[in-house]
């Protein structure tokens, strides 16, 4: 059985990489890329663990083949701040402490971001309904929402 | 080593002549939301073919006979559509039901059609709207009537090397709108437990001149319901002509008893949720 190849801009970057056809997105990025900041959660699109934009949309990775990933634009959590400077959304969630376990981190982050863009000034119920995709078990969401929605405001004042 | 093979044709003719001769079990990739998902643990050799580089499975058009929707637009691109809404905003209501921010970035219409689920939001309001489906296949084209495409769960219509090329929804007459409601214990991210899909013209004194109500997740199929129709048709959409209708779709329905709700439960609840959308339906026709 033959890999495919594909070529693909991830955060921007012109990324190469060889795959099964059956490979997902999520598999190709952790373990062929080595960008492990998505997580997998469950596997089947219902936790957004997972979540990335492909060509500005936001999906689940799970839910892609990484073969799908030819000429698109991909955007991962690693793509978001730096490790020097942190995004303002990253920052408002430690300022929150909108994480405990971390594992669905980057997927609100990313999902976050999406959210923003679309929409700079959500509300509340507009945020949890944007974000009902993206589970956690820990928080509660309460301080999940809180996080999001100062981030939006800290944006707005930015721009 | 699972053997599956990967082909993105850029036509409806190539991709019904590679479904048409694929010796494996060949599968159509639309959103890919079910069919990921459903992938999982299988090991056998398997076709993929990806419709979407195919630009009309992707595109959506509005004209004097109508929309004529690509089965592969993603919900979240359909919700964009203010046209579309204006023309049918129950079936983007529906189509907005489905799966979470995520999903809705890849799951499509005509891929919750052939997944043919009995508990898929958009077939009632798809039936309600009396969709036709276009399939193309390896003897040529074909038109079905939404309401016949499913023919049980997880069955429809479709026999090898076919493939659903466009969903064509009749410009509605002067007056009517659409309404989908379905009830879920939750408040998002859920399975409808029942779903109703009502289309109404009104007549410029108000009465009801024509209707269509189709229910979902209710029996193995959505189910269009004439009778329901006939009880709103003709009258002003009063107490009494709605309760026919939700007597008439509680009576149609053969729901099954499971976790999500027992059968006495989703007859009463169907028949609600059909008098509910027939109002909004309604108010939205007249407005």
């Amino acid at each position: 059985m033959s890999k495919s190849h594909i070529t693909t801009t991830i955060n921007g970057d012109v990324r190469e990489f060889l795959c099964d056809p059956s490979d997902t997105l999520l598999s190709v990025l952790r373990d062929n890329l080595g960008l492990t900041g998505t997580k997998e959660g469950c596997g089947t699109g219902d936790c957004g663990a997972c979540s990335v934009t492909v060509n500005g949309r936001l999906v689940c990775s799970c839910l892609v083949l990484g073969v799908e990933a030819e000429g698109a634009e991909i955007g991962t959590v690693e793509g978001i701040g730096s490790s020097d400077k942190l995004h303002v959304i990253q920052q408002k969630f430690l300022e929150h402490a909108a994480l405990q376990c971390g594992i669905c981190t980057p997927g609100l982050i990313v999902s976050t971001k999406a959210l923003l863009e679309e929409n700079p000034n959500p509300t509340e119920d507009e945020a949890r309904y944007y974000l009902a995709g993206n589970l956690c078990r820990c928080t509660g969401y309460d301080k999940i929402i809180r996080a999001v929605l100062d981030s939006a405001e800290t944006l707005r004042g930015a721009a | 080593m699972v053997s599956v093979v990967y082909e993105a044709p850029d036509s409806i003719q190539d991709a019904v002549k590679l479904l048409a001769t694929s010796k494996v079990k060949a599968n159509v990739l639309a959103g890919g939301t079910d069919l990921l998902v459903q992938m999982r643990g299988q090991h056998e050799p398997r076709l993929i073919v990806d419709v979407k580089k195919i630009a009309s499975m992707m595109a959506a058009n509005v004209s004097a006979d109508g929309v004529a929707l690509g089965p592969a637009v993603p919900s979240a691109e359909l919700s964009a559509r203010d046209d579309i809404k204006a023309i049918f905003p129950g079936l983007v209501e529906a189509a907005y039901l489905i799966g979470s921010t995520q999903v809705q970035g890849r799951c499509s219409v005509g891929g919750n059609l052939c997944n043919s689920s009995p508990a898929a939001d958009t077939i009632p309001a798809l039936i309600a709207n009396r969709a036709q489906c276009v399939i193309e296949g390896p003897d040529g084209e074909r038109t079905v009537a939404v309401e016949d495409f499913v023919t049980g769960v997880q069955r429809n219509c479709m026999t090898k090397g076919e493939l659903l090329t466009m969903i064509k929804l009749p410009q509605p007459a002067p007056r009517t709108s659409d309404a989908y409601l379905r009830f879920i214990p939750r408040t998002e991210m859920d399975i409808a437990v029942a779903g109703a899909g009502v289309s109404i013209t009104l007549g410029e004194d108000g009465t009801c001149t024509d209707a269509r109500v189709a229910i979902g997740a209710v029996a193995v199929t959505a189910l269009l319901v004439p009778e329901a129709a006939a009880a709103l048709i003709g009258s002003k959409l009063d107490d009494a002509a709605l309760q026919a209708a939700a007597d008439a779709a509680s009576a149609a329905s053969k729901p099954i008893t499971d976790r999500r709700g027992t059968i006495e439960y989703r007859k009463h609840v169907v028949g609600v949720l059909v008098k509910r959308a027939a109002k909004i339906a309604a108010e939205r026709a007249g407005g």
